[in-house]
């Protein structure tokens, strides 16, 4: 029987590995479905990741090459080509019950399907749910008009042509200006392609400035704010696109079309966290973050079973989804080497109120809080300067002045002991703006 | 008169250069911002990230970057070099596939390692 099974070798996993190791667990185990170690990262080979980890500016292999070397350092057992397909607890047997010493922990299996093992199905005390998160896709946006073929999701396109070296496509348009849109904008123009557009339907862009900078203004390509796709034309392949203004209700206004002559169409439209096998594994999953609910620890509802990077909530900067994971491996190793004692009484939930979108974790148990507990979440709109408070029962807890929060960028705040044990029950995370000063003055 | 978007914090302050006026920089709200104005419309500079054709491999493509900024005029005469080379697996992270890249100074390396396809 394992210690730990890892699901997911991305940089989630990798951290949790790394972290469980160094921790105590010897019998770990990562399975990976793809053939090689590092998730995402792979294609993502444009620089920008470990300013916070590393200190330095890496790529995303780079960033994969120093968690897969350190991973490779300890003994942890790696399982690739090997997809999960299921987890569920054991039927209570005598002789696991007897083999695991630990009789109130549950023991799960993991059943998989890989190219040397086979079907099997392991044993293990622990496990960490590391799967990511995979694009919306096609269906999770509405464009009427033909459905031809050249409609591609921009993280589909960046692994063909910077895994598989073919280009998609030769005159571009982009819907959506998240950053994996805006990075492509800039490959597959290098790569001799023009693209004509990017469009947004907000009127603000959710990717950083730095890549709207770098990766549009560099390559004159425009960026069209409060603008969406209503219709690709096109029999086999597509042809051309549609593109309106929406008015502030997000309707397309008409009167407004300009057509495009393309034979591509790139969806950047957001991510959604890889869940099947949390869902049907009867964990809770918490609707705003798509993710399972967490407590301070990153363990979900069922114990011993923690949820880490994208898969929980997803994520812009790997660095914190490395921080995160470190911890998700941390506690799998505390709940392992002592028994899944701990079980604290006390809980409290936290609650996004006015301007948040989501809190994670969701719960905190103050008991298992060390010195001070993270909590991170997303702002619903651009707040130019902001306050956030947390009050609990009525009073308030903790006050942060921030300036430029957006949605595009994940927000976190530290609370600490003494401030959490001032909460009760429930905690409640507010954005209240603040107006500008001078406009105040004038 | 140029026109600039800070891209040092997320605040994106729209900056305006007087490259007549000794790069002097307007609508920064802090030091930084003046610092990148000056920098960008004198000599901006870029680090350049790329794949090269790669045979005998597990993979096709080597991922590349050069190993310093260059200059912004030099990216596509080095992204047109790099586009004509093909490296031989086994490639070891950081190896340098083209030295002093387009003359910029920076060297082209690998940002992975390929083992040869068995
Ligand atoms: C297309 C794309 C581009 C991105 N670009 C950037 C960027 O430029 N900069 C940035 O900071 N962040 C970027 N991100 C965010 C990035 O995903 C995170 O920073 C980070 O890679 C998430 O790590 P992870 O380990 O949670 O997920 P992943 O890297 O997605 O790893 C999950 C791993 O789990 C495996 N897996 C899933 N299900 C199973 C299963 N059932 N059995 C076995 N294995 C399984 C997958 O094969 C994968 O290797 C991007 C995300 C996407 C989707
Ligand atoms: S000028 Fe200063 S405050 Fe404004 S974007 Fe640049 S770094 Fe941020």
């Amino acid at each position: 029987m394992y210690d730990l099974i890892i699901i997911g070798g991305g940089p989630a996993g990798l951290a949790a590995a790394k972290a469980a190791w160094n921790n105590g667990l010897k019998n770990v185990l990562i399975v990976e479905r793809n053939w090689e170690l590092g998730g995402i990262l792979n294609q993502c080979i444009h620089n920008g990741f470990g300013l916070h980890h590393f200190k330095e500016e890496l790529t995303g292999p780079e960033y994969a090459a120093r968690y897969i070397e350190e991973v490779k350092a300890t003994g942890v057992q790696v399982r690739l080509d090997t997809m999960v397909l299921d987890i569920h607890k054991a039927l209570p047997e005598t002789d696991d019950a007897g083999l695991s010493g630990q009789d109130d922990l549950p023991i799960y299996e993991v059943a998989m399907a890989g190219k040397e093992c086979g079907y099997v199905c392991e044993k293990t005390k622990s496990i960490v749910l590391a799967m990511g998160c995979r694009e919306r896709p096609r269906g999770g946006v509405v464009i009427p008009g033909t459905r031809p073929a050249g409609v591609f999701t921009a993280g589909a396109a960046q692994r063909y042509v910077n895994i598989d070296g073919y280009m998609p496509g030769k005159r571009v348009v982009i819907l959506g200006s998240g950053d994996i849109g805006l990075i492509m904008a800039r490959r597959m123009t290098l790569e001799g392609a023009k693209v004509l557009a990017c469009v947004e339907l907000m009127p603000y862009s959710s990717g950083l400035n730095r890549n709207i900078v770098q990766c549009l203004n560099d390559y004159d390509i425009p960026l069209y704010l409060s603008h969406t796709v209503t219709e690709i034309r096109g029999e086999k392949r597509v042809e051309q696109v549609v593109v309106n203004e929406v008015g502030p209700d997000r309707k397309p206004i008409p009167g407004t079309e300009m057509i495009f002559d393309c034979d591509t169409l790139l969806l950047s439209v957001g991510l959604i966290p890889e869940n099947e096998l949390t869902k049907d594994a009867g964990i809770e999953i918490d609707r705003r973050t798509k993710g399972a609910y967490v407590y301070e620890n990153m363990e979900t509802s069922l114990p011993g079973i923690f949820a880490c990077g994208n898969v929980c909530h997803v994520h812009d900067l790997v660095d914190f989804v490395s921080d995160e994971s470190e911890r998700a491996g941390e506690s799998a190793a505390a709940y392992v080497l002592s028994a899944g004692k701990g079980e604290a009484a006390d809980c409290i939930e936290t609650k996004n109120m006015d301007g948040a979108t989501y809190i994670v974790p969701q719960k905190i148990r103050p008991a298992n809080v060390d010195k001070f507990v993270k909590l991170f979440f997303r702002v619903g709109r651009i707040f130019p300067k902001a306050d956030i408070v947390i009050t609990s029962a009525g009073e308030e807890v903790a006050r942060y002045h921030k300036k430029f929060l957006a949605p595009g960028e994940m927000q976190n705040i530290v609370l600490t002991k003494d401030q959490l044990q001032k909460c009760k029950g429930e905690l409640q995370l507010t954005v209240e703006e603040k107006v500008e000063e001078k406009e105040v003055r004038a | 008169m140029k026109e600039l978007i800070c891209i040092c914090c997320p605040q994106g302050c729209h900056l305006m250069v007087d490259e007549e006026n000794d790069y002097a920089v307007t609508g920064n709200s802090c030091e930084r911002g003046a610092e990148y104005g000056r920098t960008e419309s004198m000599a901006p500079v870029r680090v350049l990230t790329s794949t090269v054709a790669c045979e005998g491999g597990q993979i096709l493509r080597c991922p590349v970057k050069t190993n310093g900024a260059i200059p912004k005029e030099k990216v596509w005469e080095a992204e047109s070099l790099l586009q004509k080379v093909s490296v031989k697996a086994p490639v070891t992270i950081g190896q340098v596939i083209l030295s002093d890249i387009a003359g910029s100074g920076a060297d082209l390396i690998a940002t992975k390692s390929v083992e040869a396809a068995d």
